[in-house]
């Protein structure tokens, strides 16, 4: 193993600071006394601002929703991204590129396209905005985690063990359930978590499905603008990194044991 | 030997009639029939893309014909799934399951068929101390040498009582050594068991060591079956000479200059005798003084590729101690007997 030069250790230091000591100032800032404005340092630290989130409803209803928008969506996902991962994974038929890149693209393409195309859908086939169009916005692109994990640890999975299972006497349901299943469970749990996650933060295409409704994300941005209790958003922000960074955690453990798993038996 | 059971009398194992199996413009079985009888040990030779392994698959049910009908022990099996089938699998890669412990794979089979937990680990036992793995009921797949992962799959393949066994290049993954080991173990096991076991291979040592009939595979067609005496000995084809074994083919002229019949024939190297200077042919041998072109040792033999004034080349395996004086370019004699030429159906 060679050594890294000293150079490309302090730049990957300085990329790696880039990228997480805002999240240190969100944190810093959760704590501050000073309601108005960002001054550093903080002029005082204090708890109260998670008194205050505590008590707000209006914060606890954009949490609630995002729980269950996330949930839904990342449940639709799960059984839709597991079947279209299924049919994909080894059969060939005509078609099966396209339709595979169709699965991935709604990932590729910006939230923004997503969100128009998903608006003016409903608008034309006259489905008002709700909690429902939220959660199809966003199993759109939680569909596309799930397939993606799904798909490359069944493409891992030898085909001779479906076959030997059926071999040995079980139906397609008992194959699924005694040797599909156990062998990707992990990647699909990884996957829902992933989409668990990334529905829990978006932004824009919620912007774009939702009616009334404001989602915690939506919340924080319509919060930036008020001057008011600004550290308010900031303990928000250390709950939702809490939320989203466990279960991504969790995700990345689970997929690097799995890698183990899989095709081990050649 | 079961294998000399007339076959018109007994119900067959397995019956092709007509089998085909394409896949888009690759005719992988090309009208196949065959039957394999009760208790035999059946191999089907041949080279990659042949249709041996096709064929296996048929029989398994993870192919279904496109024309033909398939038989086991009578019951027409077109349309049956896998799991509707007496009949169980070795596979290549041996196909473990590596979620499941050994013994939990051994019992894989029971569990499907809701055998109790007590039942299936005692028979999973029972089962893996016929295939010499007692005790190792709850190592990991992984854990386990390639040898120890064959004797596993034999042993899950077997649980359930399959009345044909099929074995995809079971040994193909194993070291020579080891090998020749299982070569002996299978078969000992087969005639314990009495039963039918099909045994796809391209190495042609493992078919006839191991067989008691033959089928010999080529462009998805069997060119040849019969006990392997019998297709090594008079094989039909210049296909089965050259894959079964090595053999010169000689063309129907070549083969009337050496008092044969002036059909195709083929020729064993080992069936040309080398002769010392001054000795007199022996009877109905016919003697060709030819140039050495090349001579390679291969332990017990010697192979002589010669080539006579009359521009036939002829390969020898010689006694490797009977060689003494011979190199390349040098003078070489040989003689050949006619009746050790075996005439062939076509030269192809």
């Amino acid at each position: 193993m060679t050594r890294a030069p000293l150079s490309l250790k302090l730049a990957a230091l300085a990329g790696f600071a880039f990228l997480h000591i805002p999240l240190l100032f969100i944190l810093l800032y959760a704590f501050t006394t000073e309601e108005r404005s960002y001054a550093f340092p903080p002029p005082g630290y204090t708890l109260k601002w998670f008194a205050v989130v505590w008590e707000r409803a209006d914060i606890w209803a954009a949490v609630g929703l995002s729980l269950r928008v996330a949930t839904l969506a990342t449940l639709i996902a799960l059984v839709l991204g597991t079947l279209a991962a299924g049919a994909l994974a080894r059969a060939k038929f005509f078609g099966r590129e396209p339709i595979s890149l169709l699965f991935v693209l709604p990932i590729a393409l910006p939230g923004i396209v997503t969100g128009i195309a998903l608006r003016q859908a409903f608008g034309l086939m006259e489905i008002p905005f709700s909690f429902w169009t939220i959660v199809l916005g966003h199993a759109t692109f939680c569909i596309v985690v799930v397939y993606n994990n799904a798909v490359a640890r069944l493409r891992r999975l030898s085909p001779s063990l479906i076959e030997a299972s059926m071999d040995l006497g079980a139906d397609a349901f008992q194959t699924f359930r005694l040797v599909v299943l156990p062998n990707v469970g992990t990647a699909l749990l990884a996957g829902s978590m992933l989409a668990f996650a990334l529905s829990f933060d978006e932004v824009i295409v919620t912007t774009f499905t939702a009616g009334q409704q404001s989602t915690l994300p939506i919340w924080m941005l319509s919060e930036l603008i008020r001057p008011r209790q600004r550290p308010v958003t900031n303990v928000v922000a250390v709950l939702v990194i809490a939320v989203t960074f466990l279960p991504i955690l969790a995700a990345y453990y689970l997929t690097r044991e799995g890698e183990a798993v899989a095709g081990s038996g050649k | 030997m079961h294998a000399n059971i007339d076959p018109a009398l007994a119900i067959a194992a397995v019956r092709f009639a007509g089998v085909v199996r394409h896949f888009g413009a690759v005719k992988a079985v090309d009208g196949v029939d065959l039957s394999i009888l009760p208790g035999e040990f059946f191999a089907m030779l041949g080279p990659s893309g042949s249709g041996k392994t096709t064929c296996l698959r048929l029989i398994a049910g993870f192919e279904q014909p496109d024309a033909g009908h398939i038989e086991i022990f009578g019951e027409k099996v077109e349309g049956l799934p896998p799991y509707r089938r007496a009949v169980n699998t070795v596979f290549q890669d041996y196909a473990l399951f590596p979620h499941l412990s050994v013994g939990d794979n051994v019992a894989y089979g029971l569990r499907v068929r809701g055998v109790g937990r007590a039942e299936r680990d005692k028979q999973a036992r029972e089962a893996l101390a016929m295939v010499k793995l007692t005790g190792m009921e709850s190592r990991r797949p992984a854990q386990l040498s390639g040898g120890q992962r064959q004797r596993v799959a034999l042993a899950r393949a077997l649980i359930v009582r399959p009345k044909v066994l099929l074995l995809d290049e079971p040994l193909g993954a194993l070291d020579l050594k080891l090998r020749e080991e299982m070569q002996l173990e299978l078969k000992g096991l087969q005639r314990t068991l009495g039963l039918s076991f099909v045994f796809v291979t391209h190495d042609q040592g493992e078919a006839l060591s191991m067989a008691d009939r033959v089928a010999v595979f080529n462009e998805g067609r069997i060119v040849q079956v019969g006990p392997p005496e019998e297709v090594y000995e008079r094989p039909r084809t210049r296909f089965v000479a050259g894959f079964v074994g090595s053999a010169n083919v000689l063309s129907a002229a070549e083969a009337q200059a050496l008092g044969a019949p002036a059909r195709p024939s083929s020729l064993r190297p080992e069936k040309i005798a080398l002769m010392s200077a001054g000795a007199s042919a022996p009877t109905g041998a016919v003697v060709l003084d030819a140039a050495i072109v090349d001579v390679s040792y291969q332990g017990p033999v010697r192979r002589i590729t010669a080539r006579t004034p009359g521009g036939l080349v002829l390969v020898a395996a010689v006694p490797a101690g009977q060689a003494g004086a011979i190199e390349r370019g040098g003078p070489v004699r040989l003689a050949v007997r006619s009746d050790a030429l075996q005439p062939m159906e076509s030269e192809e």
